[in-house]
């Protein structure tokens, strides 16, 4: 990715230092009305989402354009993922689904070019849609079921009352680590991927003349960080909609 | 052989944290080794299930991903 920029510098890029959040128009403060590299990738990536989907229903042609099957697709798939798991009531919440999909997804595809920064790879980026799911989810299960909604902890189906008292601790646990497991995995798995790339980076400016062979390697790891960036937005959105289940139909 | 011990102990930390993600990788590969296995077994059920695959993998990759975690924070926060 970075190889020839760096050449000959060797080990003295650090692989974190990518993720350094910096003020786009000098200074070295950040407040929170500073414009800094993460605002400004954000803010491309969702103008790419709005190019993405406007460029594509343009048209309405029978035959699709590039650009409209591409929307088309996607939102097929979303809507189809939505539909078998959460069922006809999920419906009503797919704007919010595909929003977040499409903002993932193409937020970690920007995050691939060369020097671009990689907003999901910071947990107060991904924490914050984590949370807004979680807080989401729960308001939507006890508008919709009452009290009712705390079925979801109390597995009726377990056989005597004392192991259904561990299991309920268990259930809540577990549905208060939801967000924390739902956040880090995309930025860990984010920011994992870029700091390899940077490390085998490093390793090419090191070597000189036998850099090309942690270049092919960081062509190959580029492909499958192009894979990990679709599958983590895949993954996110479908646990948003596993979630939104639970809320819609608690109880085991 | 001179230096800080905390420094030495963080390094040692992170390195066994990353243990942690040997255990993230047994089991997404079992869980795709046992998809696998069971998709060749009836390939016509398989199609449906690749939702539930993708979230078991993400499942048990989750824990891999808190064990990387606790190495950077060992490596870069503390």
């Amino acid at each position: 990715m970075a190889a020839t920029e760096h050449g000959g510098s060797g080990f003295n890029i650090h692989p974190m230092d990518q993720f350094r959040v910096e003020p786009l128009f000098g200074g070295t403060e950040v407040h929170w009305y500073t414009i800094t590299n993460a605002t400004l990738w954000m803010a491309l990536t969702v103008i790419a989402v709005s190019l993405l989907m406007v460029a594509g229903s343009r048209g309405r042609a029978l035959i699709p354009s590039r650009a409209q099957s591409v929307a088309e697709v996607t939102y097929g798939f979303v809507r189809k993922m939505v539909e078998d798991i959460a069922g006809k009531e999920g419906m009503k919440y797919f704007p919010y689904i595909f929003t977040i999909f499409l903002f993932i997804l193409l937020a970690n595809l920007l995050a691939l070019i060369p020097t671009s920064f990689s907003s999901t790879s910071h947990i107060a980026v991904t924490a914050v849609m984590a949370i807004g799911v979680f807080v989401t989810v729960t308001v939507i299960g006890f508008m919709k079921h009452g009290a009712g909604f705390l079925k979801l902890f109390w597995v009726a189906s377990a056989p005597t009352v004392a192991l259904r008292v561990v299991l309920a601790a268990i259930e809540v646990i577990s549905y208060f680590v939801r967000p924390v497991s739902h956040s880090i995995r995309l930025a860990g798995n984010l920011m994992a991927g870029h700091a390899v790339l940077k490390v085998f980076a490093g390793f090419a400016g090191a070597l000189g003349v036998g850099a090309v062979i942690p270049i092919v390697a960081i062509t190959a790891i580029y492909g499958l960080e192009l894979l990990v960036a679709c599958i983590q937005a895949y993954v996110f959105t479908i646990l948003t909609v596993v979630y939104l289940n639970d809320a819609l139909h608690p109880g085991h | 052989m001179e230096g800080n011990i905390a420094e030495m102990g963080q390094f040692i930390g992170a390195g066994l944290a990353c243990i942690g993600m040997g255990g993230a990788g047994i089991g997404v590969g079992h869980v795709a080794g046992n998809f696998l296995s069971g998709a060749l077994r009836n390939p016509a059920a398989a199609g449906e299930q690749t939702a539930t695959l993708f979230i078991g993998i993400a499942f048990a990759e989750a824990l891999g991903i808190f064990s990387f975690l606790v190495a950077l924070l060992l490596m870069f926060a503390v």
